[in-house]
């Protein structure tokens, strides 16, 4: 953009700009559109959601949330939230600690077998999860297991989503070496080096996997679908999912108040850590 | 996409050269690599354990049970090769769901792609508000994959619909995409494309790299700024393009929600949004034909392996590293 800049340092050049701006406009009005047309409608009286063509409510009904917030099969919406947010934490603690410990061996230990492990770990991430599952599900069905949350938080403890490994081992090559020799010098082992220098520097990364692990887990459906089948069990992915085969339109109001609900956290952490996001997802297809 | 082991530039144990005798040296060097890698197992086991008993062991056991019939109650009846054969030569839902998730690959992925290089290319060259439309832009991407933004896709796609309308304005009467056979593919495609956002930022990060003397060296050497596009930009954000490429695949082969959702949860109209997860779930546990469904798992596992080996091998002729040495 500079050399765009130095070669055509006249006036006109501005148009060209003007018109990007009025391009990227409409190109993100045309994005917006399906997420101002899901609020809108989540307000819209019974009667309008069908037959009015524009976009927005002739007056704010509420009626919809009311009666989304009551739930489905008799489970309010607050337990299902309540039990999205148990897998997700969940989810969240277990990646961002499994992955720093086995990131950190990765990027700065020595062991016999370490790059054919690497290739392995790079590898896992390739691996489509459905050739896991039926055995994975045999196993939890086992253990009794099936319709709790634990094949949906325990995976995460032991590590299974490597690209978080992979996003990790990248952060902390970057780290300067200089940091951990001068902590060996100071008589710290592998453990102290790693609590005291390594993790607190990663926090980046840590915090990076954490939001990820837990949108993902928050939008997650296949899991959920497999292994939760009691309503009191249920997520508010799986409650939505109830509308799925309804083709009422008279349900569409409430559906989409209770949309909205389920899209809110992501929202909100959205907004809170942009950065972290959109920086994380840079630096995992770009050598930092 | 940096796929080298780290670095072995771990310092050597500092040697006192002749303090001490080459006995005690050799005994040291017999037991030093095991005191020392104790804790790098230490730091490994959540993972390794991870891998042993959640990744390998399941796909061994998912090969095995294959090759069996197996309802999850009763024990596995070995079959041989009938899963695969029923599958190949007689199940016409199976081809069905092959070759809709193969057209959804091949329609989305490069689409997407396509609008996330071009977005990106437009907000590289923009000075003053290149930060909001890159957030503006990759929200999208992580709301995409819920069921909540599937359920609008739906509705927004429907016979009546606000696109159907839209269309009717224009004196287009198609009636609803989600309930046409030739249509309903493309909807849960646009979902996919309407996710540019996350390759978008991958792409800018590696635009932000190349380096300026390129660009100035190409336009003292007279190139266009098509030139300039063709033999800087795109060798250079090569190693990118083909990272996003990869990751796109894998993830377009493995798309469920949207898919379900748009097809009410049974993949149609007519099997036409029957994807190949949709069928592998709906034989595994619907019908309880665990064993059908894990041939089902490893005929895909083999599949994305040898479209990523195939990409990795082109990668070859068109992917420039320009870091070597």
């Amino acid at each position: 953009m500079v050399a765009v800049r130095e070669s055509a340092p006249r006036r006109h050049i501005d148009w060209g700009r003007v018109g990007l701006h009025v391009g990227c406009l409409a190109v993100l009005l045309v994005m917006l559109y399906p997420l101002a047309w899901l609020i809108a409608t989540s307000f819209k009286p019974a009667d309008e959601v069908i037959s009015s063509l524009r976009l927005l409510p002739s007056r704010l009904a509420m009626s919809n949330y009311t009666t989304a917030l009551e739930g489905v099969g008799g489970v309010s919406v607050l337990r299902l939230i309540g039990n999205s947010l148990v897998i997700s934490t969940g989810a969240v603690l277990g990646n961002v600690i499994s992955c720093s410990l086995a990131a950190y061996a990765f990027a700065r230990l020595r062991f016999t077998l370490r790059g054919p492990l690497f290739a392995l770990m790079l590898a896992t991430i390739m691996l489509p999860q459905h050739a896991v599952l039926i055995p994975q599900y045999i196993v939890f069905n086992q253990l009794g297991m099936v319709n709790t949350f634990w094949p949906l938080v325990l995976p995460k403890f032991l590590a299974t989503d490597a690209f978080f490994v992979f996003l990790t081992v990248q952060f902390m090559r970057g780290i300067p070496k200089e940091l951990d020799e001068a902590a060996t010098l100071d008589g710290c082992g592998p453990f102290r080096t790693f609590f005291r220098i390594i993790l607190p520097l990663s926090r980046p990364a840590l915090i990076t996997t954490a939001i990820f692990t837990f949108i993902w887990t928050w939008n997650d459906f296949f899991l959920q679908l497999i292994y939760l089948f009691e309503p009191e069990k249920f997520t508010i992915t799986l409650a939505l999912r109830s509308f799925v085969d309804t083709s009422s339109q008279s349900a569409y109001g409430p559906m989409f108040a209770m949309s909205v609900i389920a899209l809110l956290p992501i929202v909100l952490f959205f907004m809170a850590f942009q950065r972290f996001l959109v920086e994380g997802m840079a630096s995992s297809g770009v050598k930092g | 996409m940096n796929v080298e082991a780290p670095d072995q530039q771990v310092s050597p144990p500092r040697e006192r050269p002749g303090s001490e005798s080459a006995a005690a040296d050799s005994a040291t060097q017999r037991n030093r690599p095991r005191r020392r890698e104790g804790p790098a197992w230490v730091f490994l086991s959540p993972w390794l354990l991870g891998a042993a008993v959640l990744t390998l062991t399941p796909m061994l056991v998912s090969l095995y049970l294959s090759f069996t019939q197996y309802d999850l109650f009763t024990a596995p009846e070995w079959v041989g090769l009938d899963n695969y054969v029923h599958m190949f030569t007689s199940d016409p839902r199976y081809w069905r769901s092959a070759l809709n998730t193969l057209i959804y690959v091949l329609v989305a992925v490069p689409l997407q792609l396509a609008v996330a290089l071009a977005v990106a290319l437009a907000l590289n060259s923009m000075g003053r508000g290149k930060g909001f439309y890159r957030s503006a832009f990759y929200a999208p991407s992580l709301l995409g994959a819920s069921m909540s933004i599937a359920l609008v896709w739906r509705a927004l796609f429907n016979d009546g619909g606000t696109v159907d309308d839209m269309l009717s304005t224009f004196g287009i009467d198609m009636g609803g995409w989600v309930n046409q056979p030739g249509w309903a593919l493309l909807v849960v495609a646009l979902l996919t494309i309407w996710q540019f956002g996350a390759p978008m930022v991958i792409f800018l990060a590696g635009l932000q790299q190349v380096p300026h003397e390129l660009y100035e060296a190409a336009e003292v050497d007279g190139a266009g700024r098509v030139r300039r596009f063709l033999s800087v930009t795109l060798p250079m954000l090569s190693p990118v393009l083909f990272f996003n490429l990869v990751l796109q695949t894998i993830q377009a082969f493995q798309v469920f929600t949207p898919a379900f959702t748009v097809s009410g949860g049974r993949g149609g109209p007519a099997d036409s949004t029957l994807f190949y997860t949709l069928y592998l779930y709906d034989r595994g546990f619907t019908a309880s034909h665990m064993g059908y469904a894990s041939a089902m798992a490893w005929v895909l596992l083999v599949v994305i392996g040898i479209v990523t080996a195939l990409l990795f091998r082109s990668s070859r002729s068109w992917v420039f590293y320009n870091d070597k040495g």
